[in-house]
């Protein structure tokens, strides 16, 4: 084998001199990576300017749509936006609000995907593959199959309209952790629970002083990949708020902008002054762990 | 040390059980029910909470939706009991013949015919420049990831300051700019939003196949060149194929994303102009809870999910045969 890999190269260069194609090959070999570069600086470029234009548009005083709106002018620039948004919907209330939902459903998430994820993987019980069906079905069952009749039940029959516990219950259940956990658990060797057993440990201490501090990572993941969803959901929370002082940022951000509040000095600026308050929590976030956001880790979610 | 003595006289107690109780004396009640509830009963006590709340949050629903669907079914005030007829076919039967539904599965058409197509040759085009790229990896691959994880709420804002009438879209773009301007314009709205939702989540895609990219081996790609392969005969023979299941999977993702569009229409346009960006979802909010016809958005919802799935095993069929 050893021998083998020094002779492509040989080889390779041995054709290319034959029939004379060093040159060109030479040139796409530094064209190829130069293109390349330029593509992934495009595509970022692309994927980064609607958030340079969020900011910039957030600080403008006055609507500047004209190219050389696209720079700080240091005479158009004013925090009045915050302020002028703030005052048609309460921003922390809003964000408040946002945060008990995202708590909520990442709490539930994280509850039920630990325990289901261990139940599934390390015990064995009657209705285990039931139990597994249903986590996969919760998978595939559409939503706007859902949404209709869940908003009649929740508003009307469960009185949980402009309620947070309406807001959480459709997302409280998400498979996606249980089949994180799942892998995880999969991963530790039997062998470790098998002595905490023999070492007398009951199911439940097992699962408490073994089982959750092995897998701290996937609690960091799951965490991760679940909280963008309440965070940024809209469609639900707006469906069952009416009530302001319960919506979440996103359902009154959204209704601010939809209501063209002419009282504004700026009203697209304050539009975006909010979508800049919306997002920078959720790429904070991002930033700060963007490591653990592998495609391994989204993989996991994925495949299960 | 009393727990490792019960250990090793419940194990043969237990293996004699799985032969069959009619070798030895009858178990005890409760050997019984451990070995009817199995090795580990906390399992089912774990997994309880969670099977009641899939029950009630997803089955119920889905029952009472399907239910709904055939049934003539409208809000009352809380309390009153009024019947709901079982209307048959009845709803299926308004619905198609709407020319407006009709309008919003086309668009749904529209729709996937450029974003799918768009995700997967951007998403095969970023990671494998990623895969290949030795400076500012890490840069690339948080931008590409930062539409996808801010809120739709937010971006939209920002599509609308760019693309509405006096926006920076169309001051760039001088006399080529489009008349109707982008979000009043039928024929360009449709577009508009599969681009916006391409941009919005091809971060994720890439990552996809990033991954995949990762997994195939150096040497068939050197094999390859041995033989005298290009780098475009080299993508297209060994990192196609390497990448089909990836694809495969991108496609279902977008066909299901497809099926959801909602929030893009209701902030952009409300759905217009004349229903050119209205989709199943908008309408099924519209119908089901503005018109208060709960039982016709139930309907469209079903016809919405069969139509997804019936693309989705489509499209695997199609994505898994080419291999």
């Amino acid at each position: 084998m050893a021998g083998t890999t020094s002779s492509p190269d040989a080889l390779n260069k041995d054709r290319r001199v034959r029939h004379g194609e060093r040159p060109g090959l030479r040139r796409t070999g530094r064209v190829l990576p130069a293109l390349r570069f330029t593509v992934l600086v495009v595509g970022a470029l692309l994927a980064l300017v609607p958030f340079y234009y969020m900011i910039i548009g957030a600080l403008q005083k006055e609507r500047d749509t004209s190219v050389l709106g696209l720079l700080p002018l240091q005479r158009n620039l004013t925090l009045d936006n915050f302020a002028g948004v703030n005052e048609s919907i309460d921003l922390l209330r809003s964000l408040l609000n946002s945060l008990i939902m995202t708590a909520g459903v990442v709490g539930c998430t994280l509850v039920f995907g630990l325990l289901v994820g261990y139940a599934l993987s390390v015990l064995s019980f009657r209705g285990q593959g039931l139990v597994f069906a249903l986590v996969l079905l919760v998978q595939a069952i559409p939503f706007q199959l859902l949404m209709i009749p869940l908003y009649v039940m929740v508003v009307r029959y469960f009185n949980l309209a402009d309620n947070y516990l309406g807001m959480i219950l459709p997302f409280a259940v998400n498979s996606v952790a249980v089949l994180i956990f799942r892998q995880y658990f999969l991963q530790i060797p039997r062998d470790v629970f098998d002595a905490a057993r023999i070492d007398g440990a009951s199911e439940l201490r097992i699962l408490r002083s073994i089982a959750v501090p092995l897998v701290r990572p996937a609690v960091l993941t799951a965490m991760l990949v679940t909280f963008i969803g309440p965070w940024n959901e809209f469609l639900w929370p707006f469906l069952v708020t009416k009530d302001a002082t319960m919506q979440p940022l996103a359902v009154s951000l959204a209704n601010f902008s939809q209501a063209n509040s002419t009282f504004q000095a700026n009203p697209m600026g304050a539009v975006l002054a909010g979508a800049c308050v919306l997002a920078v929590p959720a790429v904070v976030l991002f930033l700060l762990f963007q490591r653990h956001f592998t495609s391994a880790n989204l993989g996991s979610a994925i495949k299960g | 040390m009393t727990t490792l003595h019960d250990e090793d006289v419940r194990s043969p107690a237990r293996a004699t059980a799985t032969r069959g109780p009619r070798q030895g004396r009858p178990d005890p009640r409760g050997r019984r029910l451990q070995r009817w509830l199995g090795e580990h009963p906390l399992g089912l006590l774990l997994s309880t909470p969670y099977a009641a709340f899939v029950v009630v949050v997803f089955l119920v629903p889905f029952g009472f939706g399907v239910w709904m669907s055939f049934h003539d079914f409208f809000f009352t005030a809380p309390g009153v009991q009024v019947p709901h007829p079982f209307v048959g076919l009845e709803n299926f039967r308004q619905v198609l013949a709407d020319p407006v539904v009709r309008q919003a599965f086309g668009n749904l058409l529209v729709f996937g015919l450029i974003n799918i197509p768009l995700t997967v040759v951007l998403g095969l085009l970023l990671s494998s420049g990623l895969d290949a790229v030795v400076h500012w990896k890490g840069f690339f691959r948080v931008s590409y990831y930062i539409p996808y994880v801010t809120a739709s709420v937010a971006t939209l804002a920002v599509w609308i300051f760019m693309f509405n009438g006096g926006g920076v879209v169309n001051k760039l773009l001088g006399g080529l700019a489009p008349e109707p301007t982008w979000l009043a314009n039928p024929s360009l709205i449709m577009p508009l939003i599969a681009v916006y939702v391409t941009w919005k989540n091809l971060g994720f895609y890439v990552l996809l196949y990033l991954a995949a990219l990762q997994n195939v081996p150096k040497e068939l790609h050197e094999a390859a060149e041995m033989d005298g392969a290009g780098t475009w005969r080299r993508f297209r023979t060994v990192t196609l194929p390497a990448v089909r299941p990836v694809t495969s999977l991108v496609v279902l993702l977008c066909i299901i994303t497809t099926g959801q569009i909602f929030t893009e229409p209701y902030l952009l346009t409300g759905g217009g102009p004349n229903g050119a960006s209205m989709t199943p979802a908008l309408l099924m909010y519209q119908k089901g809870i503005q018109q208060g016809q709960p039982d016709i958005a139930a309907a469209i919802g079903l016809i919405l999910v069969i139509a997804v799935m019936a693309v989705s095993l489509a499209s695997r069929r199609l994505t898994e045969r080419k291999g």
